[in-house]
């Protein structure tokens, strides 16, 4: 053996530390409390307004163990349908624009130009939220729901071909060469070689989306985009908790079924 | 029949993994191309149909010169090129049968291979293949379902349907079990014979390249060090392509190998 081994052996062994440095490494530490106590001071609570506020409170607590589902049981319908009638087909027409765009924006499978393109849509589709996407798409279509269902795809958009896009960038490139080899045109070797690949992907993102897009629809009609959202913020300007409760509970049933759903189906394509 | 000349390549990061190589093989010949790992064996083969671009340098196939065909025509001159790659490199989510057609791809149009209508003649030479290599009852298993040395043989199936002139081998066994490595080898090689196949086999396994082929050649820091016959690989020669080792040992395994396959 060794000297050099021997010198180690019998001493204990500390994983290194992440920052090298021991005084930036406190100083970074005591920066970071600082800010922390700096942050809390300066949040203001005025404790008078926030006695009167949980009366209020307890009230709509209290709504949910009397949920109204019967006296605005038409209304409640009709946002209902309107909402999941926007969520699949904003789900669908997004899903079907969001695949090409996540092919150009892998950079393993198109060229720079296509993928800055591509990655420019992606951008500027996640900068925007949807509250801003959706007072836009209102001020230019009127209220209703057709804004709800345009804002709901422009966001599939750049969250799926976002997703999708880094799937594809991580796949097994020895299998897709393996079809490249064959002499396969670039159509097939998409079909053959990556979309095998990023199937199980691609479905499990697609029925998140349908989740995500449908809690979304709900946030939309506050803003006039149509849906369960309007039906659930004129209830909230009436004061029926009650009917806003059994509303808040119904998105709570639909989501946890869409979520069962989802299970199912991504254990199926494994 | 194929033919390079002066090929180089000259990695982005200054790497020269090819040192203007010349290489003539004719038809019917099996190659066993060994060499210590970075020796530039991949980039060899690849070069060939390719899948890596060679800096300089041609490459004949038959009478066709490769490195300056556009998009296209690439695609039909790689037709003629089958692959077999290092760990197989099956599609693992597509059936055997999708993956050994796959290699028709070449061939038929996007509709028809996205629907999955081959023309008839193709499926019937997919299950005839798989038959010869005996997996036919596992043609609509899914790729990742089979073990090594099965998945190998739907990889053999697959760059043989192309209908090629010569196979492009990249350590077909590298994962493999020593049995199932030459029961590979002796599958692809005699599957050169009965179609009079030229190829290249990319072989870390010296003893097993002995074994079955007609030639060798040795590549170390991308040139060539050796061009013979097998029983020419004396322990001078593999000090020369791998470096300094006992050398002996791994030429005697070759002979016992030998007595044992024909006392078998």
């Amino acid at each position: 053996m060794n000297t050099e081994l021997q010198a180690i052996l019998g001493r204990g062994w500390k994983k290194p530390p992440l920052i090298k440095r021991p005084w930036l490494r406190w100083l970074l530490l005591a920066g970071f409390v600082a800010y922390l106590v700096a942050a809390f001071l300066t949040i203001d609570v005025n404790w008078a307004r926030v006695y009167e506020g949980l009366e209020r409170g307890k009230q709509f607590v209290l709504a949910f163990t009397s949920p109204d589902f019967v006296s605005r049981s038409g209304d409640i319908w009709d946002g209902m349908v309107e909402s999941i009638i926007m969520t699949v087909a904003a789900s669908v027409v997004g899903i079907a624009i969001s695949i090409p765009i996540a092919l150009g924006a892998a950079r393993n499978v198109a060229p720079l130009p296509v993928y800055l393109a591509c990655r420019g849509i992606i951008a500027i589709s996640r900068a925007l939220q949807e509250i801003i996407v959706a007072i836009l798409l209102v001020a230019i279509f009127g209220f209703g729901p057709l804004a709800g269902f345009l804002t709901l795809s422009f966001a599939t958009i750049g969250f799926l071909s976002k997703l999708l896009a880094e799937d594809i960038e991580s796949m097994d490139r020895v299998q897709a060469e393996a079809i490249r080899a064959s002499g396969a045109r670039w159509s097939q070797w998409i079909n053959y070689g990556v979309q095998p690949q990023v199937m199980p992907r691609l479905i499990g993102l697609s029925m998140y989306r349908l989740d995500i897009n449908f809690r979304e629809s709900a946030i939309l009609g506050l803003v006039g985009a149509g849906g369960i959202g309007a039906t659930l913020n004129t209830s909230f300007d009436r004061y029926e908790y009650d009917t806003a409760a059994a509303i808040l509970i119904l998105i709570i049933l639909i989501v946890m079924a869409l979520e069962y759903l989802s299970g199912i189906i991504r254990a199926r394509v494994q | 029949m194929l033919r390079l000349e002066k090929l180089t390549k000259t990695y982005k990061t200054g790497d020269q993994a090819l040192k203007s190589v010349d290489l003539d093989i004719p038809e019917g010949q099996v190659l066993a191309l060994i060499g210590p790992s970075g020796a530039g064996k991949s980039t060899l083969i690849r070069c060939i149909n390719r899948l890596v671009e060679p800096t300089s340098g041609q490459v004949f196939l038959g009478g066709t010169e490769l490195t300056h065909l556009s998009a296209g025509a690439l695609r039909r001159e790689r037709r003629r090129m089958g692959m077999i790659f290092q760990e197989y490199a099956l599609v693992e989510r597509l059936t055997v049968m999708e993956n050994v057609l796959s290699g028709r791809l070449g061939y038929v149009g996007f509709w028809r291979s996205f629907l999955r209508r081959f023309p008839q003649p193709d499926v019937d030479e997919a299950f005839r293949l798989l038959d010869r290599v005996g997996l036919l009852a596992m043609a609509d298993k899914r790729a990742d379902e089979l073990s090594g040395g099965q998945r190998q043989r739907v990889g053999i199936c697959r760059a043989l349907i192309q209908n090629p002139a010569v196979l492009l081998v990249d350590e077909p066994t590298a994962s493999l079990d020593p049995k199932t490595s030459r029961q590979i080898m002796r599958l692809i090689c005699e599957l050169c014979r009965e179609r009079g196949l030229a190829a290249i086999i990319n072989i870390h396994d010296v003893a097993l390249a002995q074994m079955f082929v007609q030639r060798v050649i040795g590549l170390r820091f991308g040139a060539i060090e050796f061009d013979g016959p097998p029983k020419d690989l004396t322990p001078d020669v593999l000090t020369t392509i791998y470096g300094e080792e006992d050398w002996e040992a791994t030429i005697e395994t070759v002979e016992d190998d030998e007595d044992i396959e024909a006392a078998e």
